[in-house]
């Protein structure tokens, strides 16, 4: 396996011209392994679209550099890319049936025609397409559009193969199942991927790893349970998941790996840091809701006033008043707990492990 | 059966019932019946009446005249050879363009689409007009051509082509750049993804997405050149063509029935041209237009496209350049060919000859055009948004006008309104109503279809909601609908006044020596090699169109739909 099969240097893209410039993509660099499948996750204007059109070469990058495969591609036309795209509205090509959809870059290449029938009903079998290749895309449902733009794009077997919100136009129970298939898929075949998204439960589920992207900067990279245990700023603590963000500062360093804060009086152990830290220095301290538990009031404690609690039967919600500050709090399987009331006092019960620290930054 | 025939026949009450309920609906529906079947149904009938029905019984004899001699099938066969040619190559021409416009990073794409648009604004013989004070016997290229192609003639079929090519090809391009803005780009993308080169995308998925819109295209050209009747009249020579030899029988050999036998050879192939185009080649179309633009550049084309495809562009609007060009310059020159010495002459002795004519044309247009606006909306309404019986009816009447060229139509007035009938009781002929009926009717229904396409793109929830907010459908209609429909109006406005003062085929058949129009009176000056004086006068009627079309526009901009005037146009 090939460490650095796509990788991306310094790419900057800036759209328009004289006064009216975006800087759509600033300064990305991305090395994916071969096999991998990267997600690009960020809300909408953020540059995800931009890099994935950069990687198949619709749009040239203003500088910087891609390269696939040890190959510079920064400036070959997207026919001579060894990349396909799975297009957002699937793109599929209304003369022609899903079988001559599906062998179109087969034959641009050159292929015999029995060859290619014979690779596609392979392919269309790999995404239960059988008996459906002499239909018109327009008589196929959303599911199955969706497969055969994904057929057409695996049979070209592309060094990357790109997906550009596939799911987006999927009602909201088959995205789930569709996820599932092309994450399987993608592991069987075992293809380079990139994979943009808005949606962070399709990041999630489907990533090795994930690449939180704003304004067209890279704000983290890593896999799922790197970046919601271990946000790298609160732009990321927020897009991924809740967050209660509390205003700490450092009381103690005692290694590169461990420092004590104070919270509100409270002197408590952060045994993970991943940001460097000096002693007084302001910190914010990150505090999924579903990590934080409640007890009855008791001395010495962190603690706060029940001010909401909106019961979903699988969870519980509070929010808690903790004097200048709401917390969110989610109890999970409510039936098995102590229950609270509106108004009624109660201590925070930190938790041990899942305790991240970020370097102060403004709201 | 016996079910299915008693649902129609309930259905059928049912919607009586509706239209008993509104008197004043119905009234309406009656009323507009009787206008489409006097002035589009009746004049057409008459037409072929009076081609085989002569002195009291059915008499074939003029067609078989016409096809027994070689000497009159003639006009025929020319007329549908310059149609192909015109349909082909002007199909080409915009084709090109839309390409270049649509899918090319071509520089200054506003100058070229208005360049590529503009012969529609202007009345087509002026194109004519221009090639012959360029190429003609005294034109100013003359010489310099003749030491390239030897000894040629404008006048002719090569000119016709050439002539019509300029003139009609922005219908082709129009077309053309609707059906290229809507292939959805990431169709291109994902072919070009798989591996084709630019050849390829464009020989598997551009072209076959737009071979419809090309069919389309193809065959409005073609009806268009077919029932063209300023350019042949001005620049044809000895090529004769159905339409001028048709008004040729009228007015010169006073030859009603032979000439109405013409307009019917005329009428067969333009009107199997529409339908075809209306009802199979529209059907055939992958493309569902859905209002939003969509722009797909090719980033990096290759030089070896791009220059054929920038130089066709550049060529093609140099020409629209030097032949309006050469109108402006003609207007003040003092003898074309002869005497090149500035003047106003022509400007001045145009105003004394032509004030008259000018002052008819902008009155009967200005009477003509709200109307023409008004009731083509109203009908529009009625046929989406009411239902009653012969609703398709009145849909296809009136659309028929599409499909029927100018000179039948002229033909049908002077047949039909030169005498009392059962359904107009007065003559029309000689009066200003019977120009202002035939430019109401010949223009509506371009307002009548753009109407049709606005009110379908509007959600009928919107009118619902207004009604459940207490509005009737009165207030409905002028406080939701109306306003929404505006900027269709205005269009339908615009090109109805367009149409109204460059209008020549038909109308030349119902003026009078009391009511005369400006384009009848250039094509006059024309035909006394007055070109200097036409050149001036066609300026003026390009300045007046110019001048009208702005108010459109400041209409427009009070209503406050941002409606652009070049879209106007279209």
């Amino acid at each position: 396996m090939k460490n650095e099969f796509l990788e991306l240097q310094e790419l900057i893209k800036i759209f328009g011209s004289g006064k009216d410039t975006v800087t759509a993509v600033n300064r990305v660099s991305l090395k994916v392994k071969e096999g991998e499948l990267v997600t690009l996750l960020g809300p909408s204007g953020c540059g995800k679209t931009t890099i994935l059109r950069m990687i198949s070469g619709f749009e040239l990058p203003t500088s910087g550099k891609i390269f696939i495969d040890q190959e510079d591609i920064t400036t070959t036309p997207p026919n001579k890319r060894p990349t396909a795209m799975v297009f957002q509205n699937y793109a599929l090509f209304p003369h022609m049936t899903v079988a001559q959809n599906i062998i179109y870059g087969l034959k641009i290449r050159g292929m015999p025609h029995h060859l290619a029938t014979e690779k596609a009903e392979q392919v269309m079998k790999l995404v239960s397409l059988e008996k459906l290749g002499n239909r018109s895309p327009s008589q196929l449902s959303g599911g199955q559009q969706q497969r055969v733009s994904l057929a057409r794009s695996l049979i070209m077997e592309p060094k990357v193969l790109l997906m550009d919100e596939p799911l987006s136009n999927l009602d909201a129970k088959l995205r789930i199942t569709m996820r599932m298939e092309i994450r399987k898929l993608q592991q069987r075949v075992g293809i380079t991927s990139i994979y943009v998204t808005h949606d962070q439960a399709e990041a999630m589920s489907l990533s090795d790893r994930v690449v939180i992207l704003k304004d067209g900067k890279i704000q983290q990279i890593g896999t799922p349970q790197e970046i919601y245990a271990y946000p790298n700023n609160r732009f990321v603590a927020d897009f991924i998941g809740k967050a209660n963000f509390l205003e700490t500062f450092i009381e103690r360093v005692i290694s590169e790996k461990e420092v004590v804060i104070n919270l509100s009086g409270q002197k408590i152990l952060i045994p993970q840091v991943k940001h460097s830290f000096n002693k007084d220095d302001r910190a914010i301290l990150v505090l999924r809701p579903e990590s934080i538990g409640l007890e009855k009031k008791k001395p010495d404690s962190i603690s706060g006033t029940i001010q909401e609690m909106v019961y979903l039967g699988n969870q519980l919600t509070y929010l808690v008043d903790i004097g200048r500050r709401l917390i969110t709090v989610e109890i999970s399987n409510p039936q098995e707990c102590e229950l609270f009331q509106k108004g009624e006092e109660v201590s925070i019960k930190l938790p041990q492990r899942s305790l991240h620290l970020l370097p102060w930054e403004e709201e | 059966m016996n079910n299915i025939k008693n649902r129609q026949v309930k259905e059928i009450i049912a919607q009586l019932k509706i239209i008993w309920k509104e008197p004043l609906l119905f009234f309406l529906i009656l009323i507009i019946f009787y206008f489409l079947i006097t002035f589009i149904v009746y004049p057409i009938f008459q037409v072929i009446k009076n081609s085989m029905y002569i002195r009291g019984q059915w008499d074939f004899s003029n067609y078989i005249a016409i096809f027994s001699k070689r000497y009159f099938i003639q006009p025929l066969i020319n007329s549908i050879v310059l149609g192909i040619y015109t349909a082909t190559i002007g199909t080409i021409a915009g084709f090109i363009f839309a390409y270049a416009l649509t899918r090319t990073p071509l520089p200054f794409k506003k100058f070229f689409r208005l360049t590529a648009t503009f012969p529609i604004i202007s009345p087509p013989f002026v194109v004519a007009l221009a090639a012959i004070l360029l190429f003609g016997r005294a034109g100013s290229l003359t010489p310099w051509l003749r030491s390239i192609i030897g000894n040629y003639s404008i006048y002719g079929l090569g000119g016709l082509v050439l002539v019509e090519t300029i003139a009609y090809s922005p219908t082709a391009f129009l077309v053309l750049y609707g059906v290229l803005q809507a292939i959805d780009p990431s169709l291109e993308e994902a072919s070009m993804d798989l591996g084709a080169s630019w050849s390829k995308v464009f020989s598997t998925i551009t072209l076959p997405l737009a071979t419809p819109g090309i069919a389309s295209a193809w065959l409005l050209v073609f009806i268009q050149s077919m029932a063209d009747f300023g350019n042949p009249m001005v620049i044809s020579g000895n090529f004769r063509v159905l339409s001028v030899q048709a008004y040729l029988q009228i007015t010169g050999m006073y030859d009603l029935p032979r000439g109405s036998t013409l307009a019917m050879l005329l009428l067969l192939p333009t009107a199997t041209a529409f339908f075809l185009q209306r009802y199979w080649v529209s059907r055939k179309s992958y493309i569902t237009v859905t209002g939003k633009p969509t722009g797909a550049t090719i980033k990096n084309l290759n030089w070896y496209i791009k220059l054929p495809v920038y130089g066709a562009c550049i060529i093609y609007a140099g020409m629209v350049f030097l032949f309006y060009g050469t109108i402006v310059y003609g207007s003040f020159q003092t003898l074309w060919g002869v005497n090149p010495t500035f003047t106003l002459k022509n400007y001045v002795e145009m105003f004394e000859v032509g004030k008259k004519y000018l002052y008819d044309s902008v009155f009967l247009s200005s009477i003509a055009t709200p109307i023409t606006g008004i009731v083509g909306m109203f009908i529009s309404y009625l046929i989406i948004r009411k239902k009653f019986i012969g609703r398709s009816l009145m849909e296809f009447i009136s659309m028929l006008t599409f499909a029927v060229p100018g000179t039948v139509v002229g033909i049908g007035y002077i047949l039909a309104f030169n005498q009392k009938s059962a359904l107009m009781p007065v003559i029309l002929t000689g009066t200003a109503w019977i120009i202002i009926m035939l430019l109401i009717f010949r223009d509506m229904p371009v307002g009548i279809r753009s109407g049709i396409a606005a009110l379908q793109q509007i959600d009928p929830t919107i009118e619902e909601a207004s009604t459940d907010l207490g509005a009737d459908s009165n207030t409905t209609f002028r406080k939701i609908t109306l306003p929404m429909i505006a900027p269709a109006f205005f269009s339908g406005l615009a090109f109805g006044f367009v149409k109204a003062m460059t209008a020549i085929s038909a109308v030349i058949f119902v003026v009078s020596g009391r009511w005369n129009l400006i384009t009848i009176a250039i094509l006059g000056f024309v035909d006394n090699t007055q070109y200097a004086r036409a050149a001036a006068m066609s300026i003026i009627l390009i300045i007046i169109i110019l001048i009208a079309l702005g108010i459109i526009q400041l209409l427009v901009n009070r209503v406050g739909k941002g409606v652009r005037l070049t879209t106007i146009i279209e």
